[in-house]
């Protein structure tokens, strides 16, 4: 018993590992903010299965990079790419989209499991592209990583109004001239870079923990446009900093401390949110009744 | 008489193979409410979607404000039908008319005074001031379709183009929906083409009924349209039309929903 406890928490040299793994910290800190964003988009436009779908092929194409030598990012980047593409084009409906999903995930596995057992290398960096690393961020991963989720921020923030109009409005948004189609590949694509992004630090079977439950933790307590965003931005953040600020000193991976914080903030804000809103239909009955 | 704010010139539609209408020339002037009748599938929304640009006319030519229509038109309104499981119910009313303040605009659109004003200017004009913070699932039908007249005007629009607005509301809705629409036609001289099943929530407000039938059409005012042998002659069958305390009842029509709401009349 006390053994696992020391596996799973170990602060003793914790000012030496934190000098050591600030770069994992920054990472945790970018990866964030950018998850946090989309993740508000995943949820309005009812993504989180795709999301899913894309994780899988991403870590094909990482697991494929890692067996050529393309490089892990890379080939993570490119199968991200390819499978945001293909379900934005092929299933503009939810029903579409699902099945199409479902199709692409166990390929891109199976593809996965492949590349990984041809792979002669160590057995940790294969296990580490599904379920997180524990190693440290170097400079030029953190330098590619801050500049994905650049991209994505940056991305999101262009098109945050007429992505908006289109994910919430579809029908209106259209008939005001936004450009549905094309939003929704565009989406797509940036969606793809963040779970490119996401597998480095968390692994490809528990991105949805970034790019998904902030986000719904966040839409339990809030309705605003502005409020929704930042709170899921802060508990993504927290969630990945808190779980590399825990995790700095044990011998396991980082993404059950990610995804444990992550779940704990989701469950408080589903209790909160609901003592939220009895009274707020409450409220709107008698703001009804008295008019 | 002014310029008219749409003109439809000898239009003709065809979807997957099938001519939905041809020939079609329909005037619509500034402040004129016209109604879009007829049976499923006549291609009564898809007209709508003509002038909105969104489909292109197999043949003649549809003008707004005397220009050929395009996508994206500010100056045209838009309400869709109110449907429960939409994405938009997650989110608050005011946010609902915000997105047809400057939804289509590119940026974050950072919160500013003049939007929050002309936002709260839009809640009022529509009489949904005082529930506007709370969730749109939340609200009754009739409160929802409020805020769809709010987010229509927001472009301060010449035309107003509404596909079934009032479709699943209870009858007092109805009854409230279209005369808020009605009011603001009048006061801002808007035209207005009103796609519905059923006339009667609007058959005192109508200048003229368009009526879509078997790839044909008949326009003019409801007394002259709305005719046992005038919708006879349209579907080729025999229909009666029964007037019965100021409301109209349509019997025989193919897949007809024109019944009245209350006894609801099987066969559709």
């Amino acid at each position: 018993m006390n053994d696992w406890w020391t596996q799973l928490f170990d602060f003793s040299d914790y000012g030496a590992l934190l000098a050591l793994l600030h770069n994992s910290i920054l990472a945790g800190a970018v990866l964030g903010i950018a998850g946090g964003l989309i993740g508000v988009f995943v949820m309005t436009r009812d993504l989180a299965f795709a999301v899913h779908g894309i994780s899988e092929l991403s870590f094909a194409g990482a697991a494929a990079g890692l067996l050529f030598g393309i490089g892990v990012v890379e080939g993570s980047i490119i199968g991200s790419l390819a499978a945001a593409l293909i379900i934005g084009l092929l299933g503009s409906r939810a029903r579409e989209r699902n099945s199409i999903t479902a199709v692409l995930m166990p390929f891109g596995l199976g593809l996965g499991i492949l590349c990984l057992a041809l792979y002669p290398g160590r057995a940790s960096t294969k296990f580490g592209l599904l379920t997180g690393q524990i190693v440290a961020v170097g400079d030029p991963q953190l330098g590619w990583l801050a500049a994905v989720c650049g991209i994505v921020v940056v991305g999101l923030l262009v098109l945050w109004r007429p992505l908006s109009f289109a994910s919430l409005d579809a029908e209106v948004a259209a008939a005001r001239g936004v450009p549905v189609r094309f939003l929704s590949i565009a989406f797509m694509l940036l969606l793809g870079l963040a779970v490119a992004a996401s597998i480095q630090i968390v692994g490809a079977l528990l991105v949805l923990s970034i790019l998904v439950t902030p986000a719904a933790a966040a839409l339990r307590i809030s309705s605003s446009p502005l409020w929704v965003p930042l709170l899921s931005m802060a508990f993504a953040l927290v969630s990945l900093v808190g779980g590399i600020l825990l995790a700095l000193g044990a011998s396991v991976p980082i993404s059950p401390y990610v995804t444990t914080i992550s779940f704990l903030i989701w469950a408080v804000c589903v209790l909160a949110g609901r003592r939220r809103r009895d009274r707020r239909t409450l409220g709107a009955t008698k703001g009804v009744l008295a008019a | 008489m002014s310029e008219p704010v749409l003109s439809v010139r000898d239009a003709e539609l065809r979807l997957g193979g099938r001519t939905l209408w041809s020939g079609l020339d329909l005037d619509v002037a500034p402040g004129e409410f016209v109604a879009v009748l007829g049976a499923n599938g006549s291609g009564k929304t898809s007209l709508l979607k003509t002038v909105l640009g969104q489909h292109p006319l197999a043949a003649g030519e549809i003008r707004f404000a005397g220009e050929p229509v395009r996508r994206g038109d500010r100056r045209i309104g838009y309400i869709p039908q109110q449907r429960g499981q939409d994405p938009a119910m997650r989110i608050r009313g005011r946010d609902l008319v915000r997105l047809g303040v400057d939804g289509e605009r590119w940026g974050p659109g950072w919160p500013s005074r003049a939007r929050r004003e002309r936002v709260d200017s839009l809640l009022d004009a529509v009489g949904a001031s005082h529930y506007a913070r709370v969730p749109v699932s939340l609200l009754s039908g009739g409160e929802q379709q409020r805020l769809r007249v709010g987010q229509a005007l927001a472009g301060d629009p010449l035309l107003m183009l509404c596909d079934e607005p009032l479709g699943s509301l209870d009858l007092r809705a109805q009854r409230v929906v279209s005369e808020l629409i009605d009011r603001h036609r009048r006061e801002r001289g808007f035209g207005v083409l009103f796609v519905t099943h059923d006339v009667n929530p609007v058959l005192g407000m109508v200048d003229r009924v368009l009526y879509l039938a078997g790839g044909t059409f008949r326009i003019g005012p409801p007394d002259e349209v709305l005719t046992s042998a005038v919708l006879s002659e349209l579907y080729q069958a025999d229909i009666d039309v029964i007037r019965s305390h100021g409301r109209v009842v349509i019997v025989g029509a193919p897949d007809h929903s024109h019944h009245e709401h209350e006894h609801p009349v099987g066969g559709a």
